[in-house]
């Protein structure tokens, strides 16, 4: 019998890089502390500041920040459960393995 | 006087302290901020020290006026590069805040009304270095700058200087706050251009 085993984030690459490309302005995004879920063109972002801050509209607890040098980016999604991003269906995608 | 006149108000450049690297002066005063101006009214306004075995210190606004004030004229550097010199302000040395505070903890954690962090080295708030300043430019401090009082501590980059600060959090290991989990350096010294982690 084959014991189940992972493979190492370099698989990541090529479905990440799917999803990266979107414009997420058009994702669903569920905030982690209210439940909300509602499109990110919606948040309340805080743009004069050392980043970007996105807020939810609804508790206004920060759901995604956006820290940009200019060499690195970072980007905290911890106040985000989740991100719903709409897919073409015409688009070839990857099965669960 | 040569051709190129160096601006069109102040000192000559060559009388002026250096600035930090990449920074540019500026004389207004811009207003950064992360999220909603919190509303704070001074009759349940608190301020509180926390320390590493959870005992804490908490003064009101009228009990932190009756403690020395101290007036203090500092130059303040942006980590999005503007600096404004000779800024006055009015507040509470944080050594008179902690001179009864018994703790054995290294670092420190503002955190503030409206939920913002940061986090510095408990000796960066000792030696005349840090305040909570509640006046600026002789008038209340406006809540877009951080009014009713916010934590100043001008050799460091302006993010520590936590706006609506609320209290420190003392500990014994380092915790980082709201910028510095998101790629702003730890420290963040100016001189150093120390702005994200690993400069």
């Amino acid at each position: 019998m084959t014991e189940m085993s992972y493979l190492d984030g370099n698989m990541l690459d090529g479905p990440l890089r799917e999803l990266f490309a979107v414009d997420l302005s058009t994702a669903t995004g569920r905030c982690d502390n209210c439940g909300m879920a509602g499109p990110v063109a919606a948040l309340q972002v805080w743009s004069h500041a050392p980043g970007l801050v996105a807020r939810c509209p609804v508790c206004t607890e920060v759901m995604l920040r956006l820290v940009r040098a200019p060499d690195r980016a970072w980007l905290d999604l911890r106040g985000t459960t989740f991100l719903q991003v709409p897919m073409p269906l015409d688009q070839p995608h990857p099965r669960p393995l | 006087m040569g051709i190129v006149s160096p601006g069109f108000q102040g000192r000559p450049r060559s009388a002026e302290p250096a600035l930090p690297p990449g920074q540019y002066l500026t004389e207004d005063f811009p207003v950064l901020s992360a999220g909603p101006t919190p509303k704070v009214p001074l009759d349940t306004w608190e301020f509180v020290i926390t320390s590493e075995t959870g005992a804490e210190y908490r003064w009101t606004w009228d009990e932190m006026m009756a403690l020395p004030q101290e007036t203090v004229t500092v130059d303040i550097h942006c980590v999005t590069r503007w600096s404004k010199r000779d800024t006055d302000w009015r507040g509470v040395s944080l050594d008179t805040l902690l001179d009864g505070v018994d703790t054995a903890a290294h670092y420190a954690l503002a955190h503030s009304y409206g939920g913002y962090t940061t986090n510095l080295p408990l000796a960066d708030l000792r030696g005349a270095r840090a305040w909570v300043a509640h006046t600026y430019d002789g008038g209340p401090l406006p809540a877009e700058h951080g009014g009713p009082a916010r934590l100043l501590v001008p050799h460091l980059y302006f993010w520590k200087s936590a706006k609506w600060v609320r209290g420190i959090r003392l500990g014994t290991t380092d915790q980082p706050g709201f910028w510095e989990t998101a790629g702003y350096h730890d420290y963040g010294d100016p001189w150093r251009e120390q702005r994200y982690q690993g400069d």
